[in-house]
């Protein structure tokens, strides 16, 4: 079977690199004093991605990631372990995006791209370290998600074989495609660039980032048409404005403070409505949201 | 996070030096490949890119797998299981990541599923692995075997065999056997042709083959019968897949030990014959060797800048007397002898490896076609002989100087250096067989003694003295170039003595050649990158001088009748 999937990538400062200045008098990431890179469990959805379609011949991967236009470079990292394709959403109406804003530009894409049967995240970036984005947008797709996931077993007759990463050990699910998967800290690393891809795409650019004419190689872009990105605005997703960016984000940011987490241990609760009730609640009450 | 690439930005300086442009231009066959291959550059400084990018792959691989992996790898080695060589299980998550980045096969041509990368790049790449773990690097550069595949096998063996060591799989030369070392002419291994099944078929016995259980062996046997000289052997492909050959035994040895060194047995193993009968050792087994000894002296460039790391690293931290060791004299003077003859010996291997490139992508051309013109005929020649000189130089120099830097570690570690816990204990025993294998010192001497008789070396000598360097290394150039003078007046007093006090004194000569020969490339270095060499030039010409010195002393006493002093017996 040929599957059509969507990587859900974001391109983050390197905060496992922090140097003194890694933050601002304001209390905002210092983005100029930290590498950016491609957020680490992202790479690993991208391997289950492209592991995928090593057992699927004919499989498509696309690799899907909203920034500024320099997160055109999550784009070719894609590109160069194996991904086919890849779309950059970068507006300055996308900028400021919490999770809600950034599930809603995300899901508007991938309602534009025209689905998947599987998109396929991190579990969470190591800048926001929210964990939301992925159930988020299955939310707005109306999709099934599994989330933690380590492995991806099989896919087989429309459905999806995972093994997850629960408290304490491992549980295995299936799941019917369409579906939306994040991928937890301990599956399996991603393969490294591979020199072929990497000399074939290392010119690759949305139109944004795009040398000006006249420049050594310009002419490459029109003879190799896979060197071109695609690039889309709010306009170009048919998304609305008021959703997106930092109009579209409840989040505001009262005060920082450091925190230390005291729990260790994790609460299993069930789907039931006064458990939802109570988890809010709780949340609520600990300023969590709110 | 560490990459042994752009952690060592003295690699990419040799990537501009002003010959490459011709090894380039040549090895592109200038850019025909460019609308075939998105993987093709389009011209020299595209390729160049090319070979930044790949090199910063492998950088990251070796510094963040392989060189984490090493330990594991030293401690376990592989292991025999029913005839077959098991790697240990790190070297197999080496080969796994090295398959995924596409590493494999890299100078082969793109037509066959490579990388079409000359060998400056395929050193670079060598030095690179084997910083990381030398073991590994063996495992990983018998790929160049592929190149006399390639050179000497027929077009259908080409597309058969090459496409799958791109994919991956791994190669081995099986040419020592128990009574065949240094002498090859000795090679037993009997090759005959089966009328019935149309095929060669070879029986007996191989020992020292490193990675001897691989995928695709080249094998040197005796097809000729009733010959005993090198005239009778031959060169033929024995490809795993068909069986017939098992490993009877894994050596254990001193250092290496993930490189898997295996004794085979080959019953009736079916085989075929790469290119014509008799020609196996006079031709293509020399043409192999030479690559191999380029290899091998990549692989010692790269433990000494592993040594040199491990040796600074320690000596910066380590406080002792109230200070810091690496503050003392006595220390300090180890650690910028260290790093002058790794910068000297780095400048002559990627010398060999231009010369080298410069002749094989003319020969490639023509092999491929293409008409050569008189003078490229004339340059193809030129720089054949001076690969022929160079090869012997660079592997002998360079793998006596990686064990000099490999003891020196250990030196500027203490009794540390002698745990087992410190990775020089490693870096010494994996270096002590570079100057062994392919081709021991004195067979890298015996190799090139003829380059220093006939003036090959001091021609170059000459024409690298008239070379314009920095004002400021311009005393340091009067100083090498009256080495020079002494060198030629050395040479010049030699001259009719004996064979065997030639043969006697010829590896003082050879060390004098390499003294010379280095001095003035790190000079030209320096002048064109004083903040990287300028240091190692001043102290690499010290030592040059030095050591020279003792060599002219040695030499200038010696009588034919002192010779009988050496007899053993």
């Amino acid at each position: 079977m040929e599957y059509k999937i969507i990587v859900l990538a974001k391109q983050v400062p390197d905060t496992r690199n922090v140097g003194k200045d890694a933050m601002t008098e304001a209390g905002t990431v210092n983005r100029a004093a930290l590498p950016a890179i491609f957020n680490p469990d992202d790479l690993l959805a991208l391997e289950q991605a492209l592991q995928i379609k090593e057992q699927n011949p004919g499989t498509k991967v696309g690799v899907l990631t909203m920034g500024p236009p320099r997160a055109g470079e999550i784009i070719r990292q894609g590109l160069y372990r194996g991904a086919d394709t890849g779309w950059l959403l970068t507006d300055r109406l996308f900028a400021g995006a919490d999770t809600l804003a950034t599930s809603y530009a995300l899901a508007t894409a991938i309602k534009k791209i025209g689905g998947a049967d599987i998109i396929i995240g991190g579990r969470q970036a190591i800048d926001g370290d929210t964990a939301q984005v992925g159930p988020q947008v299955a939310q707005k797709l109306g999709l099934n998600q599994v989330t933690y996931a380590e492995e991806i077993l099989k896919i087989e007759d429309g459905k999806a074989t995972i093994r997850r990463h629960i408290d304490g050990g491992v549980e295995t699910v299936v799941a019917p495609l369409p579906l939306v998967i994040t991928v937890n800290g301990s599956a399996t690393p991603c393969r490294p660039c591979n020199a072929k891809l990497v000399m074939k795409y290392k010119r690759a650019t949305c139109p944004s980032e795009r040398p000006a004419e006249g420049t050594p190689y310009d002419y490459l872009y029109e003879q190799k048409p896979y060197l071109n990105l695609t690039q889309w605005s709010v306009a170009d997703v048919d998304g609305d404005p008021g959703q997106c960016g930092n109009a579209g984000s409840p989040t505001k940011v009262k005060a920082v403070q450091n925190i230390v987490f005291q729990a260790k241990e994790s609460k299993t609760l069930s789907g039931s409505d006064a458990d939802v009730e109570g988890l809010i609640q709780e949340l609520l009450n600990e300023k969590i949201i709110g | 996070m560490a990459n042994y690439y752009t952690d060592h930005p003295e690699l990419a300086f040799y990537l501009d030096h002003p010959l490459m442009r011709r090894v380039v231009d040549l090895r592109e066959h200038f850019y025909e490949d460019k609308d075939k291959f998105d993987d093709a550059p389009v011209d020299y400084e595209d390729t160049i890119e090319n070979y930044k990018r790949v090199l910063e792959i492998m950088g990251d691989l070796a510094a963040n797998v392989i060189a984490p992996n090493s330990e594991d790898v030293d401690l376990e080695g592989p292991h025999l299981e029913n005839g077959r060589m098991i790697y240990a299980s790190k070297t197999f998550e080496n080969l796994d990541a090295i398959r995924k980045a596409g590493l494999s096969g890299v100078a082969q041509a793109r037509r066959y599923g490579g990388l079409n990368f000359p060998n400056v790049t395929f050193s670079m790449l060598s030095e690179i692995v084997s910083a990381a773990d030398s073991s590994f690097q063996n495992i990983w550069s018998l790929q160049s075997c592929a190149d006399t595949l390639y050179e000497f096998g027929s077009e259908e063996q080409r597309q058969r065999y090459i496409p799958r060591v791109c994919a991956g799989e791994t190669m081995s030369m099986d040419l020592t056997e128990p009574d065949a070392g240094s002498d090859l002419q000795r090679v037993m291994l009997k090759a005959s042709y089966d009328e019935a099944e149309g095929c060669w078929r070879l029986n007996g016995v191989k020992r020292f083959i490193t990675n001897g259980d691989s995928d695709v062996h080249l094998v040197l046997a005796r097809s000729e019968e009733g010959t005993t000289d090198g005239r009778g052997l031959s060169m033929f492909i024995y490809d795993k897949r068909n069986g017939g050959v098992d490993v009877r035994h894994i050596e254990h040895k001193l250092g290496i030990h993930g490189s898997p060194t295996c004794e085979l047995v080959f019953k009736n193993a079916k085989a075929e014959l790469v290119g014509s009968t008799r020609l196996g050792l006079i031709k293509y087994v020399m043409a192999l060797m030479n690559g191999a000894r380029l290899g091998i002296a990549a692989q010692s460039v790269g433990l000494s800048q592993e040594a040199y790391n491990e040796a600074l690293a320690y000596a910066r931290e380590r406080a002792q007397f109230g200070k810091k060791i690496i503050d003392f004299p006595a220390v300090y003077d180890i650690l910028a002898t260290m790093k002058a003859k790794l910068d000297a010996g780095r400048s002559l291997l990627y010398q060999t490896a231009r010369y080298v490139d410069i002749y094989k992508g003319l020969e490639d051309l023509q092999r491929c076609g293409h008409e050569l013109s008189a003078e490229e005929k004339q340059e193809m020649k030129k720089y054949s002989r001076l690969a022929d000189a160079f090869t012997p130089l660079c592997k002998g120099m360079n793998s006596e100087y990686c064990n000099q830097n490999a003891y020196d570690a250990i030196s500027v570690h203490g009794g540390s250096g002698f745990i087992m816990e410190y990775k020089c204990q490693r870096l010494y025993r994996d270096a002590r067989i570079f100057s062994i294998y392919e081709g021991t010192t004195q067979l890298q001497v015996v190799a090139a003694i003829r380059y220093i008789t006939n003036g090959t070396y001091l021609n170059i000598m000459k024409e690298m003295l008239s070379d314009e360097v920095a004002a400021e290394l311009q005393p340091l150039k009067e100083r090498a170039a009256a080495l020079v003078s002494k060198y030629e007046t050395v040479l010049a007093g030699i001259a009719g003595e004996s064979q065997e006090k030639q043969d006697f004194i010829a590896r003082h000569l050879y060390e004098m050649t390499g003294d010379i020969m280095m001095s003035l490339l790190i000079l030209a270095d320096a002048t064109v990158k004083p903040e990287f060499f300028a240091k190692s030039a001043h102290v690499y010409v010290r030592l040059a001088e030095a050591d020279f010195a003792r060599h002219e002393a040695f030499i200038a006493t010696v009588q034919e009748s002192d010779l009988e002093n050496y007899r053993a017996e």
